[in-house]
C-alpha cells in the first residue's frame, strides 16, 4: 500500500461520522475503565453503605446494591473486565481465524479441505453450549481462562471470511509475480497478501471484539463467569438473583447492560464506517 | 442527423472537488453511422457514452444539449430519461458478463423487464427468437440461468436484449475487451449486422482497441483528457490524421494490415493531466510536439474538411 | 447437488459425533471423582446419597476400560437413555427434557421466523436511501448490540414492574393448572409475550443490519445498473435486489443459530421460562451433570435439525444450487 493510498483512507476515515461516533463512545468507556477504579473511594466488594440499597446520590454515583456495595465501583471494574475479554478473547479468535483461514485459502487442496471441514463443524456447534459445559466443570475460573475459552470457540466465521478473501487475493497478479520471482510462501503472505487484507483483518477484529464481549456477558450472567473479580455480566446476574427487578433497583441492572450495548453498538457502527472507508462504492458523497 | 450534441459538459462531484471529465463537447452523428469513440483510459469516452443514457451521481450535468432524432434528451433527469432508455437509446455495458440477474431464468428476466416497460413479451417473443438465431444462440438459453452460459454467449445475449426494442442509438461500451480474439471479431461483425438489419439506427462503439474500430466503424472520434481531439471517417483517422495526438496515437499502434511489427511502438511520452484541476487551454499541450503560445486557449472543434473535425490551433489555422 | 448434500451430511454426522464425544469426555477427564464431586454438592441425606452413589457408579461404569465406556455411552444414547437427573431424582433426564422442549419451540420458532421476516423487510427499507439509512439503521445497530439478557431484564422491569402490564416469571400463572380453558391459554400467552418480544427485538436488529448490507451490495451490482440503464422502474430493481439479498440471509439464519440458542438460554433464565435454558441453569447450579449433558445433546440435535431444514430450504429457493452450478453455499 503506498502512502498516497493510505492518506486517502485516512482522509475518508476522518470524514466518516460513523467512525467518529464509534471512536468517541469506545474512547469514553475505555478512559472510564482505565481511570475509573482510581477515582472511586470504595472497595467494589465491601459493604460500604450500612443501610443497604440506595438510589444514585453524590456519595454513590450509581447507587448501592442490595448489600450496600458501591455500584459505580463495581461498574468501572466490570468495564475493565469487558475490555479485557474483548481484546484478548476477540484477539485470540481473530488470530486463530486468520491462521486457519490464511492457511486454508493459501494452500488450497487437501489442507483446505480438512481445515474447511473443521471450520464448518465448529460453526454448526452452538459454542455457548460448549462453553457452558466446560465452565460448569471448572471450580475456579479466571478471567484469562474465560478469554481463552471464548477465543477458542469464536474463530470459525472469521476463518471462513479470511479464507474467502485469501482465495480471491491469491489469484491476483501481484501474488503471481511474487511467486514467479521465487519469494517464499511465508514472505508472500506477509509482504503481499497481508497488507492488502489489513482492512479486512481490522474489521474482523472489531466484530470479534464485540462478539467476545456479548459471549462473556452471557457466560457471566449464567453464573459461570470468573470467580475472582466482577464483570458487567455478573452485576446483572447478582441484580436478578437478589430481586433488583421486584425491588425496583434499576440503578443496579441498567448501567452494566447499557454500557455493553453502547460499546458493542459503537463497534458495529465503526465496522460499517470502516467498510465505507475501504469500499469506495459505499462512500457518502 | 441522428444524434446532435451541443456544448455538453459533465463533471464528477467528489469530496475533493469537481473532476472536469467532459468539457464543452459538440459533435453529431449521421443516421446509420457506427462511430468509434477512442482514447486512453480516463479520457472521458465512457463518461460521454454513459451520460447519454444513465447519468447517476457522482456524475453531474453542467450544461449542454443532446438531440436524438430531433428530440431533446433530458439526460439530467434520471426519471424523465426512463421513457427514452431501451426504446430510443440503449447500452451494451462493459460488464455484460454480469449484466443479468443471476437468480432469474433469462427469459423470465426479459419478460419482467419488458413488462415493466409496458411491452408485451409474448408479442415480441418470435422476433427475440429470430435474433437469437442471428447471433447463433439457441432459443433454449431463455430457459437457462446466466451462470449456465459462457462469457461469449452472455455477451451476445446482452447484445440481443439491449437492441430488442430497436433503439435509435446504441452505446456499445468495450464490448470486445473481455473476449478472446476470435469472439471479438464475431461480436464486432454482429454489431454491424444489427445496424444493417435496422435493430439500431446508429451506434457509438466505445473502445481502446482501434483495430476493432478499423473493422467496423464508419467514423472515429478521438478524445483526450475530457476534450474532443478529432473526428473523421475511419480511413482518414487511420491513414491521414491531422491532430497531433491522433497522429501519435495511431503511430504508436502496430500498423494495421502489416502482420509483423517491423516498426517499434513509440508510445507517447508523458501522462495525461489530472482532471481535478486541469490546465486551461488545450489539455494536450504539455505533451504536444507542436504546441505554441496560442494553445493556452482552448481550441474550437472545427470542421476542416467535410466530415473531418479537429480541435487544434496549428492544424485548424493552416487549413481552415 | 449430490456432492453438496453429501458434504453437508458428512459435516452434520461429524459434528454430532464430535459433540457426543465432548459430552462424554468432559466429566471423565476433569480432575477428581465426578460422582463424588457431584454428590458432595447435592443437598441430600446420607442414605439417599448412598443410593445415588451406587446408581451413578454403575451409570458412569468407571470400572470398565475407557473404550468400553465410550461405546456403552453411544449404546445408551441410541436407546434414548440419558441417565437420571440428580436435581429431579429419580426422573430420567430424557423425560425432564421432553417436558421442556415444547416451551422452547413455542418461544423460539415464532421469535426466529417473525424477526427474520420483519428484520429483512426493515433492512431493505433502510437501504432505500442514504437518508433513511442514516436515520433508521442505528436502531438496528443498537438492538443487535444489546445483550439478550439485558433487554429481557429491561423489558421485565419496564413493562412488568413499572407499568405492570405483563407477568415476568414462569410459563403460566402459578394458581392455574394446565387445561384447555381460555383463561389458561390467555395466561400462557401473557407469560410468553415478554421473553418472545425481547428475543424478537435483538434478532430483529441483527437481520435488519444484515439485510441492509445485502441490499446495498445488490443495488450496486452490475445487473442492477443494467436494469436501470434500460429504464426499469425502481420497483423491479429493488425486487431483484431483495430476492437476491435474502439468499445469504437464509444461510445467515443457519450461522446465527448458535448465537440465538445462547440468547434463548439467558432469556429463559431472566423470565424463569421453563425451557431447556432454564433447566440448564438449574442443572448447573445443582451440579446435575447428567442433566447438563442431556441439555447439551438436545441443543446440538436441535441445531443440527434446524441447519438441515435450512439447507433444504436454501436448495429450494436458490435456483443455482438446483442446477448444480455451485459447490458450496453455506
Amino acid at each position: 500500500m503506498n502512502t498516497a493510498k493510505k492518506n486517502e483512507f485516512l482522509y475518508f476515515a476522518l470524514k466518516n461520522w460513523k467512525l467518529r461516533i464509534g471512536f468517541v463512545v469506545i474512547g469514553v468507556f475505555l478512559i472510564l475503565a482505565l481511570i475509573g477504579p482510581l477515582l472511586v473511594r470504595n472497595d467494589p466488594f465491601a459493604y460500604a453503605n450500612p443501610t443497604g440499597a440506595k438510589p444514585p446520590s453524590s456519595d454513590y454515583w450509581f447507587g448501592t446494591t442490595f448489600f450496600g456495595q458501591d455500584v459505580f465501583a463495581q461498574f468501572v471494574l466490570g468495564l475493565r473486565a469487558t475490555f479485557l475479554v474483548g481484546i484478548l478473547g476477540g484477539g485470540l479468535a481473530t488470530l486463530i481465524g486468520v491462521v486457519v483461514g490464511f492457511t486454508a485459502g493459501y494452500r488450497g487442496g487437501i489442507v483446505d479441505e480438512v481445515l474447511n471441514m473443521l471450520t464448518n463443524i465448529i460453526l454448526v456447534i452452538p459454542t455457548m453450549a460448549v462453553l457452558l459445559i466446560i465452565a460448569a466443570y471448572l471450580e475456579v475460573r479466571s478471567i484469562f481462562a474465560e478469554c481463552i475459552f471464548i477465543g477458542l470457540t469464536a474463530w470459525p466465521w472469521a476463518a471462513r471470511a479470511i479464507r474467502a478473501q485469501t482465495f480471491s487475493l491469491r489469484t491476483r497478479d501481484f501474488v503471481d509475480l511474487a511467486k514467479t520471482s521465487g519469494m517464499s510462501s511465508f514472505k508472500i503472505i506477509f509482504r503481499e497478501i497481508a497488507p492488502n487484507m489489513m482492512a479486512y483483518l481490522i474489521m474482523t477484529f472489531i466484530l470479534q471484539f464485540g462478539g467476545a464481549i456479548l459471549n462473556a456477558a452471557t457466560l457471566d450472567f449464567i453464573g459461570l463467569g470468573p470467580t475472582n473479580t466482577i464483570s458487567l455480566g455478573m452485576m446483572m446476574q447478582y441484580a436478578v438473583m437478589w430481586g433488583a427487578l421486584l425491588l425496583g433497583m434499576w440503578w443496579w441492572f441498567i448501567p452494566p447492560g447499557l454500557a455493553i450495548t453502547l460499546i458493542v453498538g459503537a463497534l458495529y457502527v465503526m465496522n460499517v464506517g470502516m467498510d465505507e472507508v475501504f469500499n469506495p462504492k459505499l462512500r457518502e458523497t | 442527423m441522428s444524434l446532435q450534441i451541443t456544448d455538453l459538459k459533465i463533471y464528477y462531484q467528489t469530496l475533493r472537488g469537481e473532476v472536469q471529465a467532459l468539457e464543452s463537447t459538440t459533435f453529431s452523428m449521421a443516421d446509420g453511422e457506427i462511430m468509434g469513440l477512442a482514447g486512453e483510459s480516463g479520457c472521458g469516452k465512457t463518461t460521454l457514452g454513459h451520460s447519454l443514457i444513465y447519468m447517476k451521481p457522482p456524475m453531474k450535468y453542467m450544461g449542454g444539449q443532446v438531440l436524438l432524432d430531433g428530440e431533446e434528451l433530458p439526460i439530467w433527469d434520471m426519471d424523465r430519461m426512463n421513457e427514452f432508455r431501451f426504446k430510443k437509446i440503449s447500452i451494451i455495458p462493459q460488464y455484460a458478463m454480469n449484466a443479468m440477474n443471476p437468480t432469474r431464468k433469462i427469459g423470465k428476466m426479459i419478460s419482467e423487464l419488458l413488462g415493466s416497460r409496458g411491452v408485451d413479451f409474448k408479442a415480441i417473443l418470435p422476433e427475440l427468437e429470430r435474433r437469437l438465431g442471428l447471433v447463433k444462440l439457441s432459443t433454449s438459453v431463455l430457459d437457462m440461468y446466466p451462470i449456465e452460459l459462457s462469457g461469449g454467449m452472455k455477451q451476445r445475449m446482452v447484445m440481443v436484449l439491449s437492441t430488442l426494442l430497436n433503439p435509435s442509438l446504441l452505446i456499445a461500451d468495450e464490448i470486445t475487451s473481455a473476449l478472446d480474439v476470435a469472439s471479438q471479431k464475431a461480436v464486432a461483425e454482429m454489431l454491424v449486422e444489427f445496424r444493417n438489419q435496422g435493430y439500431c439506427k446508429s451506434a457509438i462503439v466505445i473502445t481502446h482497441d482501434i483495430s476493432i474500430l478499423y473493422q467496423i466503424a464508419d467514423s472515429i472520434l478521438i478524445m483526450y483528457a475530457g476534450q474532443l481531439a478529432e473526428k473523421a471517417s475511419t480511413e482518414t483517422i487511420i491513414h491521414a490524421p491531422r491532430h497531433p495526438y491522433t497522429k501519435l496515437l495511431i503511430s504508436s499502434l502496430p500498423e494495421i494490415g502489416i502482420k509483423s511489427t517491423e516498426k517499434r511502438l513509440t508510445g507517447i511520452p508523458g501522462n495525461p493531466p489530472l482532471l481535478l484541476n486541469p490546465p486551461v487551454g488545450c489539455r494536450f499541450r504539455e505533451r504536444c510536439p507542436v504546441a505554441f503560445e496560442k494553445c493556452t486557449e482552448a481550441p474550437p472543434f472545427i470542421e476542416v474538411e467535410p466530415g473531418h473535425h479537429i480541435a487544434c490551433w496549428k492544424e485548424g489555422e493552416t487549413n481552415a | 447437488m449430490n456432492r453438496y448434500f453429501t458434504r453437508k451430511i458428512l459435516i452434520y454426522a461429524l459434528t454430532f459425533f464430535l459433540a457426543v464425544t465432548i459430552d462424554w469426555m468432559i466429566p471423565r477427564f476433569m480432575p477428581g471423582d465426578p460422582i463424588q464431586n457431584m454428590l458432595s454438592r447435592a443437598n441430600v441425606n446420607a442414605d439417599a446419597a448412598q443410593v445415588m452413589y451406587t446408581y451413578y457408579a454403575h451409570a458412569f461404569q468407571l470400572d470398565l476400560p475407557i473404550w468400553q465406556q465410550y461405546l456403552n455411552f453411544w449404546g445408551a444414547l441410541f436407546r434414548g437413555d440419558l441417565g437420571i437427573s440428580i436435581y429431579l431424582f429419580p426422573t430420567p433426564v430424557a423425560k425432564v427434557l421432553m417436558r421442556a422442549v415444547p416451551y422452547d419451540l413455542f418461544l423460539l420458532l415464532p421469535a426466529i421466523l417473525l424477526s427474520w421476516w420483519a428484520g429483512n423487510n426493515f433492512g431493505a427499507f433502510a437501504a432505500r436511501s442514504k437518508w433513511l439509512d442514516n436515520t433508521v439503521s442505528p436502531i438496528g445497530y443498537i438492538l443487535s448490540a444489546t445483550p439478550y439478557m439485558w433487554l429481557g431484564i429491561f423489558l421485565a422491569w419496564l413493562l412488568g414492574i413499572v407499568l405492570n402490564i405483563f407477568p415476568i416469571a414462569g410459563a403460566y400463572s402459578f394458581d392455574l393448572q394446565p387445561s384447555f380453558s381460555w383463561k389458561f391459554i390467555g395466561s400462557v400467552l401473557q407469560h410468553w409475550f415478554l421473553p418472545f418480544f425481547s428475543l424478537f427485538l435483538v434478532m430483529f436488529g441483527g437481520w435488519a443490519i444484515g439485510m441492509r448490507n445485502m441490499v446495498i451490495y445488490e443495488l450496486e451490482a452490475d445487473y442492477s445498473h443494467y436494469l436501470e440503464a434500460l429504464g426499469a422502474p425502481q420497483r423491479l430493481v429493488r425486487k431483484y435486489a431483495f430476492q437476491n439479498g435474502i439468499l445469504p440471509q437464509i444461510t445467515g439464519l443457519a450461522l446465527q443459530l448458535g448465537v440465538i440458542v445462547a440468547g434463548a438460554l439467558v432469556t429463559e433464565v431472566v423470565f424463569s421460562y421453563p425451557g431447556i435454558g432454564y433447566l440448564l441453569l438449574a442443572a448447573i447450579q445443582n451440579q446435575d451433570y447428567f442433566l447438563i449433558q442431556g441439555c447439551f445433546l438436545f441443543i446440538i440435535i436441535g441445531v443440527l435439525i434446524a441447519n438441515f431444514a435450512i439447507d433444504i430450504i436454501y436448495i429450494l429457493v436458490d435456483p443455482r444450487t438446483r442446477r448444480g452450478m455451485t459447490g458450496e453455499t453455506a
